[in-house]
Order: C-alpha cells, then sequence, then structure tokens
C-alpha cells in the first residue's frame, strides 16, 4: 500500500492545530487538573488555607452516609435508565411507523423532529407548567377529576415520575432521528424476500430490521445515558431543586449543589473527578465502536 | 393481502397523531397561557380558549421583562444570540484548522494531539463546572461574552465530523496542489474549505443550538442581569412563590425562548439530520 500523500509543513501544523489545543488545555485539562488536585485538599470557603487531607474526600462520599452521595448515586441510576428506556422505546415505535410507506411523511417527519431545538430548560418549564400544583392544567385534572393528592414537591414518587417523564420528552426527537435514518438504511429487498417468505410484521421486524438497527441502538442507548446521567440537570434544577428532600438531588444537581450552594469545594471537585472518570469511559466505549463500524 | 387492510393502512396515522400530540400539547398550553392575564391563570383551572391579552403580553414580554425582572427578552435575545452564534462560527473556525491538521499533515504529537482532542468528545460542561468556573474567574472572565462562549467550543464534535469528511476526501487532490504550486493554506482555502460546506451548515445547525440552549454555565457566570441569556431569564422570573409569578409573561417569554432555534432546525432539515448521522457514522 502506498503512503497517503501528507503536507510537510510541521510548523504550520502546529499553528493550525494551536487554537484547539489552547481551547482544550485551558478549557478542559487544566482546569480536570485542578479538579484532582483540589479534591485530595480541605480549604475553607472564604479562600483561605488548603489542608491535605488524602483521599478523604472520596472515602467520605462513600462512607459518610449523611452526605447522600450513595443515595444520589441510586437515583441517579434509576433516572438515566428510566429516560433510555422510556424515550428510546417511544421514539423506536415512532420511527417505525413514519418509516412505513404512508401519506404526508414528510410532516410527520417535521413535527417530530423540531422538539429536538427545544432546550432541557424549556422542557423542564413547559412541564412545570402543567403540573404545577397550584396553576398546572394536568395537576387541576389529576386532584379533581381523578382524586389524586399532587404535590410533587412534597411527594417523591410524583416527583420521580414527572421528572422522568420531562427529561424522556426532550429526547424523544434526537432519538427519533437517528432511529429514522438507521430504519431507512435497512435495505427493502431484504425485508421484501421476507414478506414473501411469509413472515409476518413482528416477526421481519424482531429477526431483520432489529438486528440491522444495532449500531444505531447501542449508539443511542450510550448516549442517553450521558444525556440522563450528565445533561438533565436543568429539569431537576427547574422543577424539583433536588427535592423533596434530596431525593431528587441526580449527581450533577449535587457537585453543583455541593460546590456553589453548600462551597465545599474539597468534595465537589472529587465527585467531578469520578464524573469525568464516567463520561471519559463512556467516550471510549462509543469511540471504539465507532472506530470499527468505519473500518469495516 | 392482509398487509393491506385498511386499518393496516391508518394505525400508523393514528399512532404518530398520538405521538405528535404528546408533543404538541404542552406547547399549545403555554401559548394560550400567554394569551391570559396572570389572575386568570392562578384562578385554576386556567382557561384553554386563546384569550384577549395576546399581544398586550407579548409587547411587555419583549420590551418591559416582568415586574420582578426587568430586563426585557429584546435584551436577553441579544445575550443568546450572541451566545450561540459565538460557539457555532468559533467551534467551526477552530475545528476546521484544527481538523486540516490532523488529517493532511504529518508531524510528531498529531496522535497526542489527536487524543488529548478527542478525549473531550461527549464530555458535558456539567461535570466540570467548579473547576472551570475557577479558570474563568481567575481570568476575570465572570459577567463577559469570551467567558460565555469560549469553554463551550471545548467539546470535540466538530473536529470530530470534519475529520471524517476530510477523510474521504481523495489525497491526489492535495498532491495535485502542490505540484501546480499552491502552499497548504491555498489549498485549504480555494478547495477544501468550498467542499466543506455542507458539513459546516450541519454543524452550524448543531451548535447553534447547543449553545443557544446552554443553561448551566450563563447561569453560574452572569450574575449581572446585562448578560443574561433568556434561559436565565426565564429562570430568574419563576423565582418567587406561585402567586407573584407573572405567569403569562414567563410563558410568553418561554415561547419567544423556543423559537429561534426551531426556526432553524425547521428550515435547515436535511443538513441538520445529515450532520446529525455523520456524527455517529
Amino acid at each position: 500500500m502506498t503512503k497517503q500523500y501528507e503536507f510537510k509543513a510541521k510548523g504550520l501544523a502546529y499553528l493550525l492545530v494551536a487554537p484547539q489545543m489552547i481551547i482544550v488545555f485551558v478549557f478542559f485539562f487544566w482546569p480536570a487538573a485542578q479538579a484532582i488536585l483540589q479534591s485530595f485538599f480541605l480549604q475553607d470557603p472564604f479562600g483561605g488555607k488548603m489542608i491535605f487531607v488524602g483521599l478523604e474526600n472520596y472515602t467520605q462520599l462513600f462512607t459518610d452516609k449523611s452526605n447522600g452521595y450513595g443515595q444520589s448515586f441510586v437515583v441517579s441510576v434509576f433516572f438515566a435508565v428510566g429516560i433510555t428506556v422510556l424515550a428510546m422505546s417511544v421514539s423506536l415505535f415512532l420511527a417505525v411507523q413514519a418509516n412505513k410507506k404512508i401519506r404526508f411523511q414528510t410532516f410527520y417527519k417535521t413535527m417530530l423532529i423540531w422538539p429536538y431545538a427545544v432546550s432541557t430548560m424549556v422542557a423542564g418549564v413547559i412541564w412545570l407548567f402543567m403540573f404545577n400544583p397550584n396553576v398546572g392544567i394536568i395537576a387541576w385534572v389529576l386532584k379533581h377529576k381523578f382524586n389524586i393528592e399532587w404535590s410533587y414537591l412534597l411527594n417523591f414518587n410524583q416527583a420521580f415520575i414527572l421528572i422522568t417523564i420531562a427529561a424522556s420528552w426532550k429526547q424523544l426527537a434526537y432519538n427519533f432521528v437517528f432511529f429514522l435514518a438507521g430504519l431507512q438504511s435497512v435495505p427493502e429487498t431484504l425485508i421484501e424476500a421476507a414478506a414473501i417468505d411469509g413472515a409476518g410484521h413482528g416477526l421481519r421486524f424482531r429477526k431483520i430490521v432489529f438486528p440491522l438497527l444495532s449500531p444505531t441502538t447501542f449508539y443511542l442507548l450510550v448516549m442517553n445515558l450521558v444525556y440522563g446521567f450528565f445533561e438533565t440537570f436543568p429539569i431537576i434544577h427547574q422543577m424539583t431543586a433536588g427535592g423533596p428532600g434530596k431525593s431528587t438531588a441526580i449527581l450533577v444537581y449535587k457537585v453543583w449543589r455541593d460546590g456553589v450552594v453548600n462551597l465545599d469545594l474539597g468534595g465537589s471537585a472529587a465527585q467531578s473527578v469520578i464524573l469525568m472518570l464516567m463520561v471519559i469511559a463512556l467516550t471510549v466505549v462509543q469511540f471504539r465502536f465507532i472506530e470499527r463500524r468505519v473500518t469495516y | 393481502m392482509k398487509e393491506h387492510s385498511k386499518i393496516q393502512r391508518i394505525l400508523p396515522h393514528i399512532y404518530l397523531w398520538i405521538g405528535i400530540i404528546i408533543i404538541i400539547f404542552p406547547i399549545y398550553f403555554i401559548f394560550v397561557g400567554s394569551s391570559h392575564t396572570s389572575a386568570e391563570i392562578l384562578a385554576a383551572p386556567m382557561p384553554l380558549k386563546l384569550g384577549p391579552h395576546l399581544f398586550e403580553n407579548y409587547r411587555r414580554a419583549l420590551f418591559e421583562g416582568t415586574s420582578n425582572m426587568g430586563t426585557p427578552v429584546l435584551v436577553m435575545v441579544k445575550n443568546s444570540l450572541i451566545m450561540a452564534l459565538g460557539i457555532s462560527i468559533g467551534k467551526i473556525i477552530v475545528s476546521l484548522l484544527a481538523a486540516f491538521a490532523i488529517v493532511f499533515f504529518d508531524f510528531p504529537g498529531r496522535k497526542f494531539c489527536f487524543w488529548a482532542i478527542f478525549i473531550t468528545l461527549m464530555l458535558p460542561v456539567e461535570v466540570r463546572i467548579m473547576p472551570t468556573y475557577k479558570v474563568i474567574s481567575d481570568l476575570g472572565m465572570l459577567n463577559t461574552y469570551a467567558g460565555l462562549i469560549l469553554p463551550m467550543i471545548v467539546s470535540a464534535t466538530a473536529v470530530f465530523l470534519f475529520r471524517q469528511f476530510y477523510m474521504s476526501i481523495p489525497r491526489e487532490i492535495a498532491e495535485a496542489s502542490q505540484i501546480d504550486g499552491a502552499t497548504p493554506m491555498q489549498f485549504f482555502r480555494s478547495i477544501l474549505v468550498p467542499m466543506t460546506r455542507t458539513p459546516v451548515a450541519a454543524m452550524f445547525v448543531i451548535q447553534f443550538i447547543y449553545g443557544w440552549n446552554q443553561y448551566l454555565w450563563p447561569l453560574l457566570i452572569t450574575t449581572k442581569t446585562n448578560y443574561y441569556t433568556l434561559l436565565i431569564g426565564i429562570n430568574r422570573m419563576l423565582s418567587g412563590a406561585d402567586v407573584q409569578i407573572e405567569w403569562q409573561i414567563v410563558m410568553a417569554t418561554t415561547l419567544l425562548a423556543m423559537l429561534p432555534p426551531v426556526i432553524v432546525v425547521v428550515l435547515m432539515q436535511k443538513q441538520f439530520i445529515s450532520g446529525m448521522t455523520e456524527t455517529e457514522k
């Protein structure tokens, strides 16, 4: 194999890659290093002296019950998995319908894709409007037509269901775009052949479409988990503020509250380090997988 | 054949309409809300038909803001726009250059640069807020547009997309341009960038929306109201007791905040979809 042609101007190459590298170093590696450093120290909130405490900030997270990290971890897992299952199944179902040979297909697609542009924060506000115990229309219906004592600010189950639905609602369009693209790349001849062989809709989906869709599904699985774990801060901040109590304070919300509100810098830094490791692990898994698909 | 029975043909439409209603109903609800007075909304259940105060509410939202937070929407639109455009354009330029170097040049440390950039591929700002905040504050960038924009340019999505695209371009073009006496930069400007138009458009849509919809970062580093973005403004309007909130203005502001990114997605749907699914491949 001949080597591909490449420019040799080394100086120019460094110049070209410099802006990106500077940004990555100043706004990622430097803060990451600081977070790691900070996580080994105890600092008083008023910028005073730092005391080296070794791994104490980490061990405290996992051993000190009053810290609530374990509980936050558990609720985050349930939240992220709940979003992933709900958002992926609904959007896969809708994508399968939209992929059928039906009229108004373009209209349906546009109607289901545009919510991608709605921010997570706005999604939180929208659902807050509907479920606010005082002004929400659905809250009113639940209370007066179904006799449900609706007060999600006091009831964990209600709060959890509400944030899960709101966060999943926001993610529908994203998943829909990818599932639809995946479905469109399934060769029609395969499906027709199966149909001629007498396979019904369900069988064809299970045996042909779903396996061929598995790369998309895997990709979305990782992206939905990343979303659920790390990008849902606005929903919690806007809708429940971590309440009732601290019951819906997911990991990213806790990092923010411990750092910004409680000014526990060491503890917050230790949490940041753990979160970064989680994201980087997921990125590497995803990246290996993507590269493999590109090569073969 | 059973395949073509009437029910089989109608069912998908029904399912899709249910999906659309799930998506639209909440939006319709805010739209209606933004046409009533606060008192009408607070006297639950609020009416489900359009009220007479639509224009008045939007005029107030745009030019005056709520009484508990006097910043009008127009000021916040400007801030959101600067942030979204700064992030999208900045990221595209920086990423085009970096991807060009990584794909077309042979230099020591290339692999290192590659991994240093790609480790940030999916890294949301949420996981590194406190340390990044400290950096920005050390650099004196709190309450500045640079502080709002620069940390958001970090993630590698755009470099990744452009790299994929560049790798699909036959190298003979680069070689030929050299034989013809063009410098690498001339090749970049006159050949490569014009070829990259479609991925650039796709990236623009995705990054504009990403920038417009940032929440946690501006929440942290903007304390002066004249730097508030729309989403921060909405959050501030909603703080306080339920009875004091001017719901109709908040609802109008929420709809206005949704509008620009939605318009971008609808108008550039094709580029947007290709951009999203290209990064995945």
